[in-house]
């Protein structure tokens, strides 16, 4: 029997997970339309390669990963684009994002697949290549692209840990997934240990979850180093730091990575996602989503990325009552604006409320300082002074008293005995912070260039005068001397200087320039010429005449 | 007697010395507050303050001769951080100086001639083109300070407001009701 360590705090909220985890996953009709966001991970948003009104086959990239960290988005069946613009997404602002509408023409037809009957002598880059292009990404919540952690790291990853605790109550996509694809989950484990050169995979699943833990022991059994580890069900046990410690005993600090102690943490979907994406092509255009709540039949369903979460809803049978939809946990999900909005790779769970079930927030009681919330805190902070200082809007002091490990799990609003919304606090003092870092950052760029545009400018002007002082000298050089007093006089701006420059530059040229036809001439030119002039000087005089006998008024 | 005079004095020269050599050695160009007060200021370098710019506004302020009041851009919050910075008191601000929204330039590439005035007034080089080509400035480096408005002959410059976006959004300050006290 392995020994497993404890973390500080932890709540048992009630579990709720009997009334989905009871029948099999469930494949989601196909929706009237997907509506497929091209961001739908963290950092740069997926480039659009198709247009509206083409036709799309299952699979086929709609968006291109574009960017370091970026994933690709691809259609979730075949069918028609029908519109690529601003629509809501499962985000709790309700604010548009750029998203490709697709009508299914119901026949599901695959795009040509790549698979890989032996992905062992495939070099790693292109597999993690193979990894983005197939969308794949964090499924337990943060929508990281996998790719991008799966490589061999500065320290040398030790262990794998796949995190199959699903510690929120209510949610059972991964328990369900691990009950029937137990098999398929060790072969992307197996896949993303030799990516990590890691040497063991340990698996850790809630003792609340006995089929999981079984099919998934059963299947460890097959590989060797692979482990599935039934620890405690206690929340939030499926944190990664806090499963990590629960497993391996490391204690991952604020501000380190845990893969800087050798331990990188997957979610159970992902590794299942990987595995289709490298063994078959398949790139990621499902998800499990447990259905639950305040519907007749609670259930987990294969849903297509896009299916309109009121149309998956509807497929449980929604009750009357619903006063909302929480998409995740009752702990650490988010109330959605709109149910129009479509599945995405971040949807594990979509809760329909009542009443009944989350009753309204009772009324809310000043802070007794009872630290209760730092009691049962999992990342040892002290909620109830980060409370304080994120309601003073101190959001510097918040920062010292390390905001930034918080979790945002809940456990502290959860023991509240006044009913204080801290998780809501902590995250308008975390969006705060980071939109001033953002402000602070743009700033700072704003004053870089700035500054180089001054000094270019300053160079610039060096440089004109530099040369205009190098053309004088040359003219003055090669001339006579005629203009040496108008130089004298400063040009007073850069306009009259350069008036002056081509000025001097005409009369140095008038002056090396000699008219050669004035100079010996022969006696017949300059008859000649005295003829001209005697014509002019008589052309002069009629004029001087004529304007003398009308003068102009 | 004359000789812990003599000590006292041998102490006094080489702390004189290394006082000295230090003042010399470790000499500070340049007012360092003025560094401190730019790094404060948002950077938007559009002269809203009466100054050409945030570094000298930033110099101004060091100096004494300005008030701390007089950056837009800044908002409320520029003025507390700058009288948090320099010990003084908040200071609203006064008559007609209201910040905006943030907005970035936007030209219309229809319109627009290819003058190259408004390149030349972007105090942060955020505008590209060329004599007679198209111009376009580069949203990302735009700090919304609209010197490229007024110098526009064909008026093909608008300032657009930053919309919201769900990367740029925040998490709302909680508000809800407080219990209603009982009567006791």
């Amino acid at each position: 029997m392995r020994k497993l360590y404890t973390f500080h705090g932890g709540v048992h909220p009630d579990t709720c997970k009997a009334q989905s985890n009871g029948r099999p996953i469930a494949k989601a009709k196909l929706p009237s339309k997907l509506v497929i966001p091209l961001r739908q991970h963290v950092g740069h948003g997926a480039r659009v390669v198709v247009e509206v009104g083409e036709h799309v086959k299952k699979g086929q990239i709609i968006g291109q990963a574009e960017g370091h960290v970026s994933s690709s988005v691809h259609a979730s069946t075949s069918g028609t684009i029908a519109a690529i613009d601003m629509q809501p997404v499962a985000h709790p602002s309700g604010l548009p994002e750029l998203c490709v509408t697709l009508i299914p023409d119901g026949l599901d037809e695959w795009v040509t697949l790549e698979p890989l009957e032996d992905w062992r002598g495939i070099p790693h880059s292109d597999l993690r290549h193979r990894l983005r292009n197939a969308g794949v990404v964090g499924l337990g919540g943060a929508v990281f692209p996998s790719d991008m952690k799966l490589y061999a790291h500065k320290h040398k990853i030790r262990t794998l840990v796949l995190n199959g605790a699903e510690c929120e109550p209510y949610i059972t996509c991964d328990d369900l997934l691990m009950r029937e694809r137990a098999e398929e989950i060790l072969m992307g484990a197996e896949l993303m240990r030799e990516l990590l050169h890691a040497d063991e995979v340990l698996i850790g699943i809630e003792d609340n979850k006995p089929e999981a833990i079984a099919a998934m022991q059963n299947a460890a059994s097959k590989h060797s180093s692979m482990e599935a580890i039934a620890v405690p069900t206690i929340y939030p046990g499926g944190g990664a730091k806090q499963l990590i410690r629960v497993l391996t005993g490391i204690e991952v600090a604020a501000g380190v990575r845990s893969t800087d102690l050798g331990v990188q943490c997957f979610n159970v979907g992902t590794a299942y996602s990987a595995w289709r994406a490298i063994r078959f092509g398949e790139p990621l255009i499902s998800r499990i989503v447990t259905v639950t709540g305040n519907v007749a039949s609670p259930q987990n369903f294969e849903a297509l990325i896009g299916t309109p979460i009121a149309e998956l809803i509807a497929e449980a049978g929604q009750l009357p009552g619903t006063t909302g939809i929480i998409m995740g946990g009752p702990m650490m999900g988010v109330l959605l604006p709109s149910d129009k909005a479509g599945v995405i790779k971040a949807t594990n769970c979509l809760i329909a409320a009542s009443d009944a079930l989350f009753p309204p927030p009772k009324p809310v009681l000043p802070c007794i300082r009872c630290t209760r919330c730092a009691e049962v805190c999992p990342a040892e902070l002290q909620p109830q002074d980060l409370y304080w200082f994120a309601r003073a809007k101190n959001l510097a002091k918040a920062e010292d008293y390390h905001l930034f490990d918080c979790i945002e799990c809940g456990a502290c609003s959860y023991v509240c005995p006044s009913n204080i919304p801290l998780v809501q606090y902590y995250r308008f003092a975390k969006s705060e912070i980071w939109a001033q870092q953002a402000g602070q950052k743009a700033a700072d760029a704003a004053r870089e260039r700035h500054e180089f545009r001054e000094s270019r400018l300053e160079r610039e002007k060096r440089e004109k005068a530099e040369k205009l002082a190098a053309k004088e000298k040359a003219a003055a050089k090669g001339a006579s001397p005629p203009v040496t007093d108008k130089q004298n006089a400063e040009p007073v701006d850069e306009m009259q200087r350069k008036i002056q420059a081509a000025i001097d530059q005409a009369k140095a040229q008038a002056a090396t320039v000699k008219p050669r036809n004035t100079e010996q001439l022969t006696p017949q030119q300059m008859a000649e010429i005295a003829e001209i002039e005697a014509r002019r000087a008589r052309i002069r005089e009629i004029a001087q005449a004529s304007t003398d006998a009308q003068p102009r008024e | 007697m004359f000789s812990a005079l003599l000590a006292m004095g041998a102490i006094a020269i080489t702390l004189g010395a290394v006082l000295g050599f230090a003042a010399i050695r470790f000499r500070v160009e340049g007012n360092p507050l003025v560094d401190k007060i730019d790094a404060v200021l948002p950077q938007t370098q559009c002269g809203q303050c009466g100054y050409p710019g945030c570094k000298p506004y930033a110099t101004a302020i060091a100096e004494g001769t300005a008030d701390i009041n007089l950056c837009p851009p800044g908002g409320e919050e520029g003025i507390h951080k700058l009288a948090d910075l320099l010990g003084t008191e908040f200071k609203p601000f006064g008559g007609s100086t209201v910040p905006k929204p943030k907005s970035v330039a936007l030209i219309d590439e229809s319109t627009c001639i290819g003058c190259t005035l408004c390149i030349q007034a972007c105090p942060v080089d955020a505008i590209v083109g060329a004599a007679k080509q198209m111009h376009t400035v580069i949203a990302a480096e735009c700090t919304g300070c609209e010197l490229c408005v007024p110098p526009c002959p064909v008026d093909c410059i608008s300032m657009v407001p930053i919309m919201e976006t769900t990367s740029n959004w925040k998490w709302k300050y909680p508000v809800y009701a407080m219990t209603p006290s009982t009567p006791s």
